[in-house]
């Protein structure tokens, strides 16, 4: 475990640019998907794409994906607890 | 450098490493030092704010202006109110008797990070200065009350932002708390304190642990928003910028029902250490009572919009709250019947200790049942704002935690000392607050339901008896406490030295020295028997 800690994963920077390059895309298809007369499925689709980018920032940039499960299961739950709270929300916001 | 002298004069923390100037406290990591800095610091606040709730009392004592005028009045309640929530409540169980007791109890020699332990310390010292600054510079101290509910507080003139600021602070104190005990529960367990021996006080606080974790990230959020609109006038929450103050609301009570848990949980579980010992009967229950603690953690924290019912929420977000809010009743009603059953047939012995966890069940709930009243939309709109709530809020955490608070002082400080109180002073002390406190808030909560109003100096004639009342108990309420308080520490200081184990406890702080050396443990301990098993003391 220790050693495990220790080591520094490097990613190899044609890694990285292709992870930016799909960043960028994403970034495109929100702005295409925003022109579209969808309704309320826009706010879905646009977040989907937003978790999408996110997910892979986490990934890739921060490095997640070469982690141990433990920080992995921390990312999981604190984000899990979000999603709840920002949910919960939403049963005030969406029918008010 | 004055040297702290020590109570009793075997080696222990007290003098063994041989430094116990002032530095050599207030720079300390070991966890038992660092606990003693909170007790000090959380008592101090305590008495500070219990002299403004007596100031509220005196004003409240007769209609019309009694000893401040409104505008006063409203910053004694929003600092009496501030100060007993960030200051002396939240703080007091997890840095206090969490960090003395804690690591003792899981056979460990002190917390995962001391270093970061010290630093929570610090934190907690920086914020509460920040706080009390804001009361004495800028154009007044706050008067939006604790819950620095938006529009208002951003119009106000008054030195909000720099009080905001303090508590953001402090919140990053109880944080680091936080994930210094769930890191120490997971880590440090001696041999054989498997998750099925730990006392069930450590699990009160592996559950607050992470509503601490998860849940004050949020305060420091909100609170910074609170800052960004006086200062940037971001207009989130102000309808006049096409802003929500509902969602401020939701984002503050997000943090601030949880952070009731955080309150409680841990007093729960110093209640759940007592009454087996004072009853000489192993707990009843106990893998209920350490998984309710978790349950009423995670249910509890999707509760927080039942202070929101007449806010102008939606119709089933006030169905879903509601409901949510009855079912954390149903974990906090399973620890009371465990207790219950513990006492069965036991053989029970009223010492201060016990008599303090006694009033806590009955005076918990009471403030837990007047919360479901609160709790269910119909009932709530007739009381929401009354001085209903105000006896409510102040069963469940004075009566509550501050009365489990005041029972761990009685229990666990003379493991600390070396050194014990007086009993009968402390019998005197008790029936003074528990008869003071009853006086007190129960005619509260009849004038709620009268309809008096929370949050003003003044009120209609027909109030006036039961204010007079009120105030009356509440002065009876505060000798109590003073008495408890002096006959304690004098007790600590100067009492009859006490053994390793004057209770006859069963968790591991018993097996070692009154008071504990710095490394607690001369061998690590190896754990063969659970925390409730009596057979093993030793005691009659
Ligand atoms: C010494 C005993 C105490 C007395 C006499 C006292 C008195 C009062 C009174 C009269 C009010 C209501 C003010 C109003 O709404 O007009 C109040 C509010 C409050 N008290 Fe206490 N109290 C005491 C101890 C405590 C303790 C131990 C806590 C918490 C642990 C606490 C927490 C609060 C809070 C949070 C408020 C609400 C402040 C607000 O409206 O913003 N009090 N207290
Ligand atoms: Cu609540």
């Amino acid at each position: 475990m220790a050693a495990e800690q220790n080591e520094q994963h490097i990613v190899s920077y044609g890694k990285l640019i292709a992870v930016w390059a799909v960043l960028l895309a994403l970034t495109s298809l929100t702005v295409w998907i925003s022109r579209l007369h969808l309704g309320v499925n826009r706010v879905w689709g646009s977040l989907a794409i937003a978790s999408c980018k996110g997910g892979l920032v986490i990934a890739f940039f921060m490095h997640m994906r070469y982690e141990g499960r433990l920080l992995r299961w921390v990312l999981f739950v604190t984000l899990a607890t979000l999603s709840i709270f920002i949910g919960v929300t939403f049963f005030d916001v969406l029918y008010r | 450098m004055t040297p702290i002298v020590r109570p009793v004069t075997v080696p222990s923390f007290w003098n063994d490493t041989g430094k116990s100037g002032v530095a050599a406290w207030i720079f300390s990591t070991d966890h038992k030092r660092i606990g003693l800095l909170y007790l000090y610091s959380v008592l101090a606040f305590f008495l500070v704010g219990m002299t403004l709730g007596g100031l509220l009392r005196i004003e409240l004592m007769a209609p019309g202006r009694t000893i401040v005028g409104p505008q006063t009045y409203n910053a004694l309640f929003t600092v009496h109110g501030v100060v007993m929530i960030f200051l002396f409540i939240i703080p007091a169980f997890p840095g206090a008797f969490g960090n003395m007791v804690m690591p003792i109890q899981i056979g460990a020699r002190d917390v995962a990070f001391p270093r970061l332990n010290l630093l929570s310390w610090w934190l907690y010292v920086l914020g509460a200065t920040i706080i009390i600054v804001s009361l004495f510079t800028g154009d007044g101290p706050p008067d939006t009350g604790w819950t620095f509910y938006l529009p208002f507080s951003e119009r106000t003139g008054t030195n909000v932002s720099l009080a905001v600021f303090g508590v953001f602070i402090v919140g990053f104190s109880s944080i680091l708390t936080g994930i210094n005990f769930v890191t120490t529960i997971h880590q440090l367990r001696a041999e054989g304190m498997s998750w099925g021996r730990l006392p069930l006080f450590v699990w009160s606080l592996y559950a607050t642990a992470w509503v601490q974790i998860l849940a004050t990230p949020i305060l420091g959020i909100t609170l910074v928003l609170i800052i960004a609109e006086r200062l940037l006038g971001t207009g989130l929450f102000d309808p006049g910028r096409g802003g929500d103050p509902l969602m401020y609301q939701h984002l503050f009570w997000i943090y601030s029902h949880p952070a009731v848990y955080i309150m409680i949980l841990p007093a729960m579980g110093a209640i759940t250490e007592i009454i087996p010992v004072f009853s000489r009967k192993p707990i009843f229950g106990y893998k209920m009572i350490a998984f309710s603690s978790i349950a009423i953690a995670s249910a509890g924290s999707l509760v927080w919009g039942h202070h929101m019912f007449t806010s102008g929420m939606s119709d089933r977000a006030i169905l879903i709250f509601s409901f949510l809010t009855f079912v954390v009743a149903i974990p906090s009603a399973i620890k009371v019947f465990n207790w219950v059953s513990t006492l069965y047939k036991g053989s029970i012995s009223l010492e201060a200790p016990m008599l303090f966890a006694l009033s806590f069940i009955l005076l918990f709930s009471i403030g837990g049942l007047t919360g479901l009243i609160l709790g269910a939309a119909a009932t709530n709109i007739h009381v929401h704002d009354t001085h209903f709530v105000v006896g409510h809020f102040h069963y469940v955490m004075f009566g509550g935690a501050g009365f489990a608070f005041f029972g761990a002082m009685h229990y666990w400080l003379p493991k600390f000392y070396g050194r014990r109180y007086a009993e009968k002073p402390a019998l005197a002390a008790w029936v003074l607050m528990f008869i003071g406190f009853n006086i007190t808030y129960f005619s509260m909560m009849l004038l709620g339901v009268k309809g008096m109003p929370r949050r003003y100096y003044d009120y209609l004639p027909e109030f006036a008896p039961l204010n007079l009342v009120s105030t009356v108990g509440s002065w009876i309420l505060i000798s109590g406490v003073i008495l408890l308080l002096i006959n304690l520490f004098r007790g600590l200081w100067k009492g009859e030295p006490i053994g390793n184990n004057p209770w006859g406890g069963a968790t591991l702080e018993w097996t070692i020295p009154s008071p504990p050396p710095t490394e607690n443990f001369d061998a690590d301990p190896v754990v063969t028997h659970g925390p409730y098993d009596f057979r093993k003391t030793g005691m009659p």
